[in-house]
């Protein structure tokens, strides 16, 4: 059994505690609500959340480039960037990630000799974590550059007002 | 140096699950989650109480000596004035079918956003001083006292609520943390306790007529911008009037469609139909603003607010008022105008000039939707219309909360949509209608210091227009709300680069066929229209 | 800890009118003076507890539209949603108190997501708490069977209906069993929720705990420790014509402990939440008719403000109105 074998058979507990940990950010009684449902429109952030590390773990499994699981990683960070907690709170979700495989399968990794590949595996989330500290920051110019555009276009016709009376009195 | 946590402590700091009960969660200002507080010019223009310096996050926020008897005389006021009030603290079950309805819960994840526990927060008080188990039980039975935490953690959080009734549409009593965050907004006024964004505005609107602050001239100025680009897009010079006497029809929008894109576009919108039916109606500089921050204040300055509306129809001598597109504007003009400042004897049934309609629905306040009064129009094949104009955009429309639970303008809107667009498609059905998901800064709450708040509470609708401009390539999120349209496009920036958002009357003047007007190349926007993009390059 | 109190209290309640009756025979106390106490308590309590609510006006017409409004002939308007009439407003009460409309409207949402479990907890509250209120109500209703010399069809029908199952002897109600399923789940879903049992108080777990005593002694009477039903009427007859009197026989503890506690729901009910029952029936969102325009709403304590008049407005802007082309009042 190699290493991509083993994690496909364990793929949907680690995913459930994978899923568990992006929740254990919030209160208990809230994340009883994004737990439950899995309602696409009523409940967006645990069902982007769900999609998001289900994806983000198929992509690993696939092996697919970094940009293809961005979309993934963009459902769970984006709301995270905005939800006050620090980037590495927001994001320690993802070395969480190492931890639940190295518990889930490391005996067999053991039993097997299949080490170097489970470092190389957990290096790729490693990569994956650089990843999602590229796309937070890029969550906060985003709100940033959002309220200083806002302040521009406030006062866009006021400039353009001021402008003409300005040329008026030339 | 200290020890770091590790990744599983961290992604629990802050977060420790609640095992204390709520009252002893003590309310923690984070920033980016409140607006500044009000400053004492507005509160003084508005002749308010305690004006003064006071930021929200001092500990000291300048309280008037006898705070907490003002405040409760003034729940026991209310009380005797609001029957819902009175009513909405006795009959709660805490059945939770509200809990995870609210927006700003469902994207802060803080469960005091839920709107049973909102309100619990006023009621806790309530039961604590006004009724015989909460004095000899106390906290057992959810009582507690009034201290200044307690009004603190109703100003964050009365302050977290948009007014937008979606818990009340899902509550077995209909139950309404509109109408509590209303009513607990007015007794923290009573202390000087309300925001800048709100008081600031609701003070111009006061001396100047709305709420940016518009000096008259400015309208005028203002308005000659749009009347510019109408020209460049369609040839046609448009000369609209201002207060003038004996015009059949004075028209009200919200300020904000005259002062920043995109609501400037919807200003054209309305010009340019208006002209094509050859209208004889008049702007005032007087009653120039449709919304009413004072709504999101107290129950007597929206009223005060308000009554310029009336007062100009009746100086000005018009038959009847429309009313452009504008979501609490809507709920104020429907459901209370009438109530504080009629009867409007002076001014007659509204009747369309055009296609002879009476609005029996508006008999008493004599006003009208803008929607309505162009839905009738289309009805009746009065208008000459290209919708393929706009074939660029592929539309959703996102019902405002004020205008669909507050009043239940639903399909006119949707009708005047449909006979101006070709590609229309409705977001996901528990995100529309009176289901709609709230753009998160309603209610005054549209500031910029406030700015992560919105985009979370922004973002249950977000998520729905994420789904349909995945799934049909959506573009434009269309609305009837002026503040819709100054909050959804950075709340699309933010969730969903790529969509625009724009007024329904836009919409309508893209696609209305001009008498006398040049080949339109562009639309509202200064965009090419689909097929003319070859002989803009050209020309 | 409320769940405990809440708990304990109803236990104390219960073994306080079982002991009083069976070591103190208290019988008169308990059969007679509690009850009268109680239902006067309730009755003046409930009829102070809507004057109180009706002494307050309702100053604005602020239903919650939840469908199309009425406005051009054209446009199909949502009747029952969005009410513009008395009709409209009655319909959509019965649809609200008899069939919890509202707590529905969760249930569309759960249909078209497909059966996940997970997701079907607001459809269970619907349905746990329809069951609960309709199985409470025509189990009072039976009850009437004891307050009347003779027994009106309507009863023996309800009866016959709600025994239809034709099992054990005495004749299984299914109400019977309805209601214990029902609040048992009601409050295990209070417990159970992390969110629910955040916001939950001791008035949410007491009258669960209240109804649950009420139900399991009524249940224990009827079908497992007989009690002298024959007396119990007598008892009940001759309470109901104020000519109260202890019967002859012995009814059994059990029957006054079921009473007594009957007697605190009804004492406890104007004070608690209870109320919701009549105060539904009051609520602005759900009982006015979204006509506000056509028809003028009037408030009482409606009062003159200060305003901005346009005269002021002329006097702070005149130059500028001028300098702008507008038409000025004064010049």
């Amino acid at each position: 059994m190699d290493l991509n074998a083993l994690l496909k058979e364990k793929q949907p507990a680690i995913v459930e505690k994978w899923f568990e940990t992006v929740l254990a950010a919030y209160p208990e009684n809230t994340a009883n609500i994004y737990r439950k449902s899995e309602a696409q429109f009523t409940n967006p952030l645990g069902y982007n959340a769900r999609q998001g590390v289900e994806g983000l773990f198929d992509a690993l499994l696939k092996g697919v480039m970094l940009e293809e699981a961005s979309g993934f990683l963009d459902n769970i960070v984006r709301i995270r960037a905005i939800q006050e907690f620090p980037p590495s709170q927001a994001l320690s979700f993802i070395y969480e990630l190492k931890k639940i495989v190295r518990a889930e399968i490391g005996k067999a990794v053991a039993e097997q000799g299949l080490t170097e590949d489970l470092d190389s595996f957990l290096s790729t989330i490693d990569d994956l974590a650089l990843f999602a500290f590229d796309l937070y920051m890029g969550c906060r110019e985003k709100l940033f550059e959002i309220k200083v555009n806002e302040m521009k276009n406030s006062t866009f016709r006021l400039i353009q007002q001021a402008n003409r009376v300005g040329g008026k009195q030339e | 140096m200290a020890k770091l946590p590790n990744p599983e402590e961290l992604s629990k700091i802050d977060y420790a699950p609640p095992s204390k009960g709520w009252m002893d969660t003590p309310t923690e200002f984070k920033p980016g989650m409140f607006c500044h507080g009000s400053k004492p010019k507005s509160l003084e223009t508005l002749e308010f109480p305690n004006p003064r310096e006071w930021r929200p996050a001092d500990v000291d926020w300048k309280l008037p000596e006898n705070w907490k008897q003002i405040l409760l005389e003034g729940i026991a006021d209310r009380l005797k004035k609001y029957r819902s009030f009175r009513l909405f603290m006795d009959i709660c079950v805490r059945c939770g079918a509200c809990a995870d309805k609210c927006h700003f819960f469902i994207g802060t994840g803080d469960p005091k956003n839920m709107p049973v526990l909102r309100a619990e927060l006023i009621r806790s008080v309530y039961r604590k001083e006004f009724t015989i188990a909460g004095k000899i039980f106390g906290k057992m039975a959810g009582a507690r006292e009034l201290t200044v935490d307690v009004l603190k953690e109703w100003w964050y959080y009365f302050f977290q609520c948009t007014e937008c009734r979606r818990c009340s549409v899902f509550c077995p009593y209909g139950i309404d943390q509109a109408e509590i965050t209303i009513i607990g907004r007015e007794l923290l006024n009573l202390l000087g306790l309300n925001i800048e964004w709100i008081a600031g505005p609701a003070a111009n609107c006061y001396m100047k007529g709305n709420h940016l602050g518009l000096e008259p001239h400015t309208i005028v100025g203002n308005l000659e911008y749009i009347l510019d680009d109408i020209e460049t897009v369609t040839g046609k010079k448009i000369k609209p009037t201002f207060n003038r006497k004996g015009a059949e029809i004075l028209f009200v929008t919200p300020s904000g469609d005259l002062f920043a894109d995109p609501g400037t576009y919807t200003a054209m919108g309305y010009l340019m139909l208006f002209e094509e039916l050859g209208l004889d109606y008049t702007w005032s500089t007087y009653a120039s603003e449709g919304g009413n921050f004072g709504f999101f204040t107290t129950n007597e300055l929206a009223k005060r607010l308000n009554s310029k509306i009336y007062a100009e129809a009746k100086r000005l001598g018009v038959k009847y008022i429309i009313g452009g597109e504008c979501g609490h504007m809507w709920r104020v003009i429907h459901q209370y105008m009438d109530t504080w400042n009629g009867p409007a004897d002076f001014l007659e049934v509204p009747k369309s000039p055009i296609t002879g309609t009476v609005f029996e629905n508006a008999k008493a306040s004599k006003m009208i939707h803008i929607a309505e009064f162009t839905a009738d129009l289309m009805k009746n094949g009065k208008l000459k219309l290209d919708p393929s104009r706009n074939d660029h955009l592929k539309v959703t429309w996102h019902d405002s909360c004020n205008t669909a639970r507050g009043m239940g303008i639903l399909e006119e809107p949707r009708y005047v949509l449909k006979n101006v667009v070709n590609h229309f498609h409705e977001m996901p059905e528990d995100t529309i209608r009176e289901k709609t998901f709230c753009c998160g800064s309603g209610s005054g709450l549209n500031a910029s210091e406030d700015m992560d708040l919105r985009m979370k509470g922004g973002f249950p609708r977000a998520n729905a227009v994420k789904f349909v401009h995945d799934h049909y390539g959506v573009n434009m999120l269309a609305n009837i709300c002026a503040i819709d349209r100054a909050s959804l496009p950075p709340l699309m920036d933010y969730w969903v680069p790529g969509v625009k958002v724009a007024g329904l009357h836009e919409l309508v003047a893209n696609a209305l066929i001009m008498k006398g007007e040049k080949e339109r190349t562009t639309d509202l926007r200064g965009e090419p229209l689909p097929g003319k993009e070859q002989k803009e390059e050209s020309a | 800890m409320k769940v405990l109190v809440s708990f304990f209290a109803v236990l104390v309640l219960a073994l306080v009118a079982y002991a009083g009756v069976e070591a103190a025979n208290l019988q008169y106390l308990f059969g007679v003076i509690i009850p009268y106490a109680a239902f006067v308590t309730f009755l003046a309590g409930v009829v102070f507890r809507i004057l109180k609510w009706g002494s307050s006006p309702v100053p604005f017409r602020i239903p919650t539209t939840c469908g199309q409004q009425k406005t051009l002939p054209w446009i199909k308007s949502s009747k029952l949603e969005n009410p513009s009439g008395l009709l409209g407003v009655i319909a959509r009460m019965a649809l609200e108190v008899l069939f919890f409309r509202s707590l529905f409207r969760n249930l569309r949402t759960q249909l078209s997501d497909g059966p996940r479990l997970a997701y079907g907890e607001a459809k269970w509250l619907w349905l746990a708490g329809l069951a609960f209120h309709w199985s409470f109500l025509i189990i009072l209703l039976r009850h009437l069977r004891f307050f009347m010399e003779k027994v009106p069809l309507p009863i023996t029908m309800i009866e016959a209906l709600d025994s239809f199952l034709q099992l054990g002897a005495p004749l299984l109600y299914m109400t019977d069993v309805v209601l214990l399923l029902a609040v048992t789940y009601l409050f295990i879903r209070r417990v159970g929720i992390p969110q629910l049992r955040y916001i939950s108080l001791i008035n949410d777990y007491f009258p669960l705990f209240l109804i649950l005593g009420i139900a399991v002694t009524g249940v224990l009477m009827r079908y497992f420790f007989k009690v002298d039903v024959v007396g119990a009427k007598m008892l009940a007859m001759s309470l109901i014509s104020l000519k109260p009197a202890l019967p002859e026989v012995q009814i059994g503890a059990l029957f006054y402990t079921h009473l007594f506690l009957l007697s605190v729901l009804f004492a406890y009910f104007p004070f608690s939440k209870l109320t919701h029952m009549a105060g539904v029936f009051l609520s602005p969102t759900r009982n006015m008719a979204n006509n506000s325009r056509a028809k003028r709403h009037v408030n009482p304590w409606n009062y003159p403000v200060h305003v901005h008049t346009y005269q002021e407005y002329e006097d702070d802007f005149r130059e500028k109105m001028k300098g702008a082309g507008l038409p000025v009042e004064k010049e």
